[in-house]
């Protein structure tokens, strides 16, 4: 087991991927001889030359495409968009053929691409650079959405989505990519579907995905700590299904959930973990579940607001406080099964 | 174009008149539904460019306007008939309709709704025909309205950048939807257009089969040797309207006639009969046996065939059972 940052997963995943299959080819800007505005590529032109890795024009919507297209004859691409924000300009290719092109054909074509690309907001980057849009993403048919939380799920979504035949948006984001953590030393498959407990807990579930599952395992230590409560944290890698059982088996066992997002509420992984619970546990509940997203605002440039527009790990402990109403009650600790009240 | 050719050429358009003139009454019957783009006017283009390429070896991508397309690269016309009916025996299971016909084991890599939408396409099927030393070609066929989509320029830029094996054939025929060329495009010959990208081009005749034929013979072999993209414009017509939901009301009646005295299969029926490979009475009897096949094959497979099983609504969605869903090495999920 090594440790490693993010993009050295990324990169290692590529490196091996490349070296295996002749077919495998990485597109995007910047991406080959400058190795990549965050590195995920970094040594692979010199390694694999031009036609394999390919620095493209600055024209979003034509080489997503023209990877799609090449996929379609057996080519395997990982795509890079440099940021999610540009992937606005590539959503007619992304939607309208790779993600339909296996139902309209009857099943004759598929489009097993990778499409990866970095969102959230950084450090000041303004509204048009501070996008999160896994929610627009995952609400398609036909295209699988996932997002490492961090290096060992970095490396092992990419190379099974290399490898899937299915195309695949991986969303990741602009601060994790120096985060470090275990990597197996062997090559290691990540599952496409599915969750992760991140952390075991019995008195709330924190859902959270990419970023808000650092926000939630913060929080969650404060919480242990400071007010006796124990979070269970469940890491939503796949956005794209959801994995049901995995949010029914975690609030059967809770009772209540939380859910915390980088993007704005409104049709967002939140509500729609929240339309799963309704459907799949409702009676479970012993509260409301509740939502921690960012403030519906393009992203503002000044600190102290961009700051403020998206949420935080005080903001998750709050919610869950609140939540757990624990001003009027005694501690989980003292006395956990009273919020079980009518549970067995 | 050797004689046997020509005649075999012109039995190919009057079936793809009369398959298309076929699909209009079956559309006003309401045996077709949605959206229906019809070829008629345009039958030199698909077939003298596909007279010139490899059919079912090199690959094809085009438009809405696609059912012609898909039989000139071999699709079973009962299966695109069949498609145009809904039905499980149709070329998409009855999953895509007349703007995405595909037959994949012939090349035709499907018809594509969105305007402009397949010029990256034919190029990333170009790249990856380069990659793996085919001699193949990617063919792509689309409108002139096309050209004033991004993916154009974009499309045209890669494809020179790269020097990729893929021939644009522009189907000019003077229309976006209902929009004359002149009122919605600044330069109107569109051959002109990729000269900033530095790709070679011409522009001729699209009515006429042997012109076309002997422009995309040049245009097939520059690509297929090698020296990159081409572009080759067709000046042609559609003698209805954009879609079946089109009054086509918009049109000069006399810019109408004017192009119906040029229509591509007239043109070559005249020719062959002038030049006694053919008389009158062998093309009344080419056309009596097509019209027979249409509507005793071709029609009567599209209304005897099933229609999809509602259970398998969701198939085709996302592969089945891949293993990389959940691979073994997976650990610690649900």
């Amino acid at each position: 087991m090594a440790t490693m940052m993010y993009w050295e997963a990324l990169q290692r995943a590529h490196d091996e991927e490349l070296a295996r299959d002749p077919l495998v080819i990485v597109m995007g800007e910047d991406i080959g001889v400058a190795g990549g505005t965050y590195k995920a590529t970094k040594g692979l032109y010199d390694k694999y030359g031009p036609e394999r890795i390919m620095d493209t024009p600055i024209s979003e919507n034509g080489f997503t495409g023209l990877g799609i297209g090449a996929s379609f004859i057996g080519i395997r691409p990982i795509i890079e968009l440099m940021s999610v924000n540009f992937a606005w300009l590539a959503m007619d290719q992304i939607f309208n053929s790779a993600a339909k092109v296996r139902y309209m054909s009857g099943g004759q074509l598929t489009a097993p691409v990778v499409i990866r690309s970095p969102g959230g907001t950084a450090h000041q980057l303004g509204a048009q650079h501070s996008a999160r849009m896994e929610k627009v993403f995952m609400g398609v048919a036909g295209l699988r959405v996932v997002t490492p939380s961090n290096a060992r799920q970095a490396y092992g979504l990419l190379k099974s989505a290399v490898r899937c035949d299915d195309p695949v948006f991986i969303y990741e984001h602009e601060l994790m990519y120096n985060m470090k953590s275990d990597v197996p030393d062997g090559e290691y498959f990540h599952p496409l579907e599915g969750s992760e407990i991140a952390r075991a807990g019995r008195d709330i579930t924190l859902f959270g995905y990419n970023i808000s599952v650092h926000w939630c395992l913060q929080a969650a230590e404060i919480l242990a700590a400071q007010h006796g409560i124990d979070c269970e944290v469940v890491d939503l890698f796949s956005l794209s299904p959801l994995d049901r059982a995995g949010i029914k088996a975690s609030v059967s066992k809770t009772h209540r959930a939380l859910i915390a997002e980088e993007a704005e509420a409104a049709v967002g992984v939140g509500s729609e973990v929240m339309a799963i619970i309704n459907e799949e546990c409702f009676f479970e509940l012993d509260a409301a579940p509740v939502r921690v997203s960012a403030k519906n605002v393009p992203i503002p440039y000044n600190h102290t607001l961009e700051k403020a527009a998206v949420p935080s790990s005080k903001d998750i402990v709050h919610a869950v406080l609140k939540m757990l109403d624990h001003s009027q009650h005694p501690t989980s600790r003292d006395t956990s099964t009273s919020l079980h009240v009518g549970k067995s | 174009m050797k004689p046997a050719d020509k005649k075999r050429v012109l039995r190919e358009m009057l079936f793809a008149r009369r398959f298309e003139e076929r699909c209009y009454e079956a559309y006003v019957e309401r045996k077709i539904g949605g959206f229906l783009h019809l070829y008629p006017g345009q039958e030199a283009c698909a077939q003298g460019v596909m007279e010139a390429a490899r059919p079912g070896h090199d690959y094809v991508i085009t438009g809405y306007r696609d059912h012609i397309h898909a039989i000139k690269c071999g699709a079973d016309p009962k299966a695109v008939m069949a498609e145009l009916y809904g039905k499980e025996t149709g070329s998409s299971k009855g999953r895509g309709g007349s703007m995405h016909i595909f037959d994949v084991e012939h090349h035709m890599m499907g018809g594509y709704a969105l305007v402009g939408g397949p010029f990256p396409l034919a190029a990333g099927i170009a790249k990856g025909l380069k990659m793996k030393g085919s001699d193949a070609i990617s063919i792509c066929f689309l409108g002139d309205a096309a050209n004033n989509q991004g993916t154009f320029h974009e499309t045209m830029n890669m494809a020179k950048l790269w020097n990729l094996p893929v021939l644009f054939v522009c189907e000019n025929n003077l229309y976006g939807i209902g929009t004359r060329i002149d009122r919605s495009t600044a330069v109107i010959e569109q051959y002109k257009r990729v000269s900033g990208y530095g790709i070679p081009a011409a522009q001729v005749d699209g009515q006429d089969v042997e012109i076309v034929y002997d422009a995309a013979k040049i245009a097939v072999d520059h690509v297929r040797s090698g020296k990159g993209p081409y572009f080759l414009e067709l000046m042609t017509y559609r003698y209805r309207g954009h879609s079946m939901s089109d009054s086509n009301a918009y049109r000069a009646k006399d810019e109408e006639r004017m192009w119906s005295k040029r229509d591509p299969i007239i043109l070559l029926r005249d020719r062959l009969i002038k030049a006694g490979t053919i008389t009158l009475d062998d093309y009344k009897t080419m056309d009596t046996e097509i019209l027979d096949q249409i509507e005793n094959q071709i029609i009567k497979f599209a209304e005897d065939s099933p229609e999809p099983v509602v259970t398998e609504l969701e198939k085709y969605v996302l592969a089945e059972n891949d293993p990389y869903v959940h691979p073994h090495s997976s650990r610690g999920t649900h």
